[in-house]
């Protein structure tokens, strides 16, 4: 039951994103498929951060994924959406096991033990070739079917074809995330980060909790592993490492993560400076430099993240309505 | 009023706990009756807080029982123990501080809103949840909250925090009620309309323990008054009776002179 301006941003939104495809050059449309890709990672991500727990084994889990519906289409020839539905599970069914030992650990100690889960997971990866492909990984995975209506084909080997597709599956999924938080669920999460013992005295079980926060994140994380591996066609160990865990992080961090928004525009923001600045300017190899600088500038002058700048300079514009003097006298 | 009655609801058998050299909880017994207000006292380090852990399962007991109607409780955990009606509160303010104070009682109406992950999710547990809603609203009119509902917790008064500390156990409809020094930090009249609350929250049908350094109160409150020093149990009878003793006299005027503080009297 949304507001109806809610309602019309939304709108607006999704008309802004439909027309976008087509102001991007091919090359462009490729890293729009990324983006939103992206996007619902690193908001599965922030689902488990609800609960006050940072994992480094986010992208390990996206990986999971990639890999469970590349080996399931190459392997047994189940049909490409079905496969990326069970990658997700997959993700979730391996978050699952990893919560016993892990959800006895808290804080920096589960940082630690998940960082330390996910090297084992990537390390099976390269060690056994049959049937993870060892370091080279997964090639010639099987791509999005094509669906023909007869009168139209679309073809997902088009980025603007697989935007669209990305766009729906991440839409939806967020729209989950979205529910998941505002009911009761998410008011649980939220009370077992501000104060564990307290919950626990009224009989929420701390650890079930982590655990679907773990599970609920991961199971998103996997279908983000599928989006990616079917589009790309190709999935490697190092594709998931901790590098690309540090992005996640940063994109959090930048964006905010009180939000859902907020690590959206973290993701969004720091893509466009990347690819479009960075990019331009032949800055490529810079690049962790530069994502550092933004970190601790972000850190510093913005701790609350970017979600936070539209609601303060929401304040001050406010206040400038009501009081023009004082908002001279600043200036002055 | 109705009395306490004879059968035990909640007890302790030689319940031992150790903090490494430390002794702080050291044979220690006692027998909660249902229905009654039972008071646990005894001087800053006695062990109180140390027993309430371990009761309400924080912390396993090194050696000894813990029973809660007639059942060997002990090591069992905090979550379980409460779905079973065992729920306390903590010493100082343990809240969700950055929660609304409606949203504080929600989450301890966990046990009782209770729907499926599916449920949750399409939107099929609105029923339980306005029922759980109106419930946190009696809850928090009980304790005269109402008006706060849409406050951050972290912008009560500290009387406030106190009493939405017991709103959130209270909405967890417990069976027995551990309560871990409820009037500290509160002004004589809040201390008095407090008295009043626990007392109809009694008549209500729950037990209440009570740990509490305001001497006239737990007096006034108590039907049975157990005291502990250094771990054990020093005497256990009617206020009247603990009041006189010599012995508690004594233990509570050592720890004065030992700290200077002499709170306790
Ligand atoms: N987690 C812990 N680790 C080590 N020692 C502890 C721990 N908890 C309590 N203690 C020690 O156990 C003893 C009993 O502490 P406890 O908090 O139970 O006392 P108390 O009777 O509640 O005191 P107060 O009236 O001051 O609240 C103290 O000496 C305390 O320092
Ligand atoms: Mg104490």
């Amino acid at each position: 039951m949304w507001r109806i301006a809610t309602r019309l941003r939304l709108l607006i939104l999704f008309a802004a994103l439909a027309v976008l495809p087509y102001l991007l050059s091919y090359s462009q449309q490729e890293i729009a498929v990324l983006l939103v890709i992206n996007v619902l990672l690193v908001c599965s991500y922030r689902l488990l951060t609800l609960t006050g727990e940072w994992s480094l084994g986010h992208v390990v889990m996206m990986g999971v994924g990639a890999y469970a519906s590349a080996l399931l289409t190459k392997r047994l020839g189940v049909p490409v959406p079905v496969s990326m539905l069970a990658g997700g599970l997959a993700a979730a069914a391996v978050a699952a096991i990893l919560s016993v030992p892990l959800f006895r650990m808290k804080g920096f100690y589960f940082l630690i033990g998940s960082f330390a889960a996910g090297e084992i997971i990537r390390l099976i990866w390269k060690r056994f070739t049959d049937p993870f492909g060892g370091p080279k990984g997964l090639k010639r995975i099987d791509a999005f079917p094509n669906i023909d209506f007869g009168f139209l084909e679309i073809d997902f080997y088009e980025p603007v074809n697989y935007y669209f597709l990305a766009l729906i599956v991440v839409s939806a999924s967020l729209y989950v995330l979205h529910r998941i938080e505002r009911s009761r669920i998410g008011l649980t999460f939220h009370a077992i980060h501000w104060q564990d013992r307290l919950a626990e005295s009224v009989g929420v079980d701390n650890f079930r909790y982590r655990t679907l926060a773990f599970v609920i994140a991961s199971f998103f994380a996997g279908i983000a592993g599928g989006l990616y591996g079917h589009y790309v066609g190709a999935v490697n160990p190092t594709r998931f490492g901790v590098d690309q865990m540090v992005y996640v992080l940063v994109w959090a961090i930048v964006g905010g993560t009180a939000t859902l928004h907020g690590p959206i525009l973290g993701v969004v923001v720091l893509t466009v400076i990347n690819e479009i600045v960075l990019r331009g300017l032949g800055l490529d190899t810079v690049r962790p430099l530069i994502y550092g600088a933004i970190l601790i500038l972000s850190v510093l002058y913005l701790p609350d993240g970017l979600e936070s700048l539209g609601p303060r300079l929401r304040a001050r514009l406010r206040r400038r309505g009501r009081d023009p003097a004082a908002a001279g006298g600043r200036a002055a | 009023m109705s009395g306490p009655g004879e059968r035990p609801i909640l007890e302790a058998r030689g319940l031992i706990r150790r903090f490494g050299g430390l002794v702080a909880v050291d044979n220690f017994s006692f027998a909660v009756r249902e229905g009654a207000i039972h008071g646990l006292i005894g001087p800053n380090g006695a062990g109180k807080t140390t027993t309430f852990n371990v009761i309400s399962g924080f912390y396993a007991p090194n050696a000894g029982q813990v029973l809660y109607r007639g059942r060997n409780v002990s090591g069992r955990k905090t979550s379980a123990l409460a779905a079973m009606g065992l729920v306390r509160t903590f010493q100082g303010s343990t809240l969700f501080q950055e929660l609304s104070v409606l949203d504080n009682v929600r989450v301890g109406r966990h046990l009782t809103a209770r729907a499926g992950f599916l449920a949750r999710l399409l939107g099929a547990d609105r029923p339980s949840e306005r029922a759980a809603d109106a419930k946190a609203r009696e809850t928090l009119a009980f304790f005269g909250l109402e008006e706060l509902a849409g406050e951050p917790a972290s912008n009560l008064s500290h009387g406030h925090q106190r009493m939405l500390g017991m709103a959130v156990a209270l909405s967890a409809e417990p069976r027995v009620l551990l309560l871990d020094e409820p009037f500290t930090g509160m002004n004589p009249q809040e201390t008095r309309r407090m008295m009043s609350l626990v007392r109809r929250i009694r008549d209500g049908g729950v037990t209440v323990m009570l740990v509490e350094h305001d001497m006239q109160a737990v007096m006034n409150l108590c039907d049975t008054i157990t005291v502990m020093n250094f771990g054990a149990l020093l005497v256990e009878g009617a206020p009247e009776e603990v009041q006189n003793d010599p012995a508690v006299i004594e233990a509570y005027l050592g720890a004065a002179a030992d700290d200077g503080a002499g709170h306790a009297a």
